[in-house]
């Protein structure tokens, strides 16, 4: 067993639920996304707003926003290991991604809630 | 025939370098690589290689040919050779004890790690424990396993990590002891491997099955491992 603090679950299982489960999300977030811009060509201000203010749509893009958060740290916490060698190197990529990741998830939690 | 060689002997040379030598190969005749290397070996001995059995069943004479890793011994020159031209290279990511020979501790040690042995702490029975033939089967495709290193040391995660991911090779055999009913360590066995690196630093590009000079399928038995995790977690 291979001991380590800096993973997102600390189990290896875990993690490759959450990235499989929000890469899920995120495909069908971005299937859905597409599909309705397609199906609505003409898309007003109107109607565009009247989507992000339905209940269901603030819950569906949250998850989505979450689910950025959490695939991304998943992945990029792989490719810092593979890749930077240097703990004090791989510490602050590490701590950079997880800010970057809260402030994407704070500021994305005030634009869909028009805060 | 222009056949390249990776020469590096650490206690003359400051650095690797590759030689080239002209060989002449009989007409008419496939020969395997080991051969060719048998032939350079009459005209420079000091190049160096391991080999043993001639026929894929030790392991020892693993190499990278012409970019793709393999046992000289069953690899025909003619599908080796790319360009009129063999290029010999030690298989990656291991460290270099001379030429083509490899220092293979990491890959033991990540073998070792799995303990490759049957643990069973029932009595043991007057003459042996018995399988049916349907258990038997389940480790067909999993002990055929030779260790010749191929898998692994063509893994991207095996080179970045070869401390902490027990590499294609390794999980195969971990896999032939979850899979055998004769074992009774299967929660402890499955418990050393969840972590995040010893089985799921793979990321299923099958560089191991692309590989593997047994036709073995490490990414399938993998998966049955990490199938085995889900399945003890959820």
């Amino acid at each position: 067993m291979v001991t380590q603090i800096t993973s997102f679950g600390r189990s290896g299982l875990y993690d490759w639920m959450m990235q499989r489960i929000s890469a899920v999300v995120l495909s069908l977030y971005s299937v859905f996304i597409i599909g309705y811009l397609l199906l609505n060509p003409d898309l007003t201000y109107e109607q565009w707003g009247s989507l992000f203010e339905a209940t269901w749509m603030r819950i569906f893009s949250l998850l989505a926003l979450l689910s950025v958060g959490i695939h991304s740290w998943i992945g990029l916490w792989s490719v810092s290991t593979d890749y930077l060698k240097a703990t004090g190197v791989r510490f602050f990529f590490q701590s950079l991604c997880g800010l970057v990741m809260f402030v994407y998830v704070v500021w994305g939690v005030q634009v869909l809630w028009g805060l | 025939m222009l056949v390249s060689i990776y020469r590096y002997n650490p206690e003359v040379d400051d650095a690797p370098y590759m030689q080239d030598y002209e060989v002449n190969l009989p007409e008419g005749k496939d020969l395997m690589v080991l051969d060719v290397l048998n032939i350079l070996k009459a005209q420079d001995p000091s190049i160096s290689y391991r080999r043993s059995c001639r026929e894929g069943v030790c392991g020892s004479d693993g190499m990278n040919m012409s970019g793709k890793n393999g046992l000289a011994c069953i690899t025909p020159v003619s599908s080796a050779v790319k360009n009129n031209k063999l290029v010999l290279r030690p298989l990656p990511g291991l460290p270099v004890v001379r030429d083509l020979v490899v220092d293979m501790s990491q890959f033991y040690k990540q073998y070792e790690k799995i303990k490759p042995f049957l643990i069973n702490d029932t009595p043991a029975p007057a003459i042996e424990r018995l399988q049916s033939p349907e258990d038997r089967e389940k480790l067909d495709g999993l002990y055929e396993c030779i260790l010749c290193a191929c898998c692994s040391t063509a893994c991207p995660s095996f080179w970045w990590n070869p401390d902490k991911f027990i590499g294609p090779s390794g999980l195969l055999q971990a896999y032939r002891f979850l899979a055998d009913s004769r074992d009774t360590a299967t929660q402890d066995r499955l418990s050393e491997l969840d972590d995040p690196f010893s089985v799921f630093r793979c990321h299923g590009i099958m560089n191991c099955v692309n590989v593997c000079p047994k036709g073995l399928n490490p990414t399938k038995a993998i998966g049955h491992i990490r199938t085995m995790l889900l399945q003890r977690a959820t």
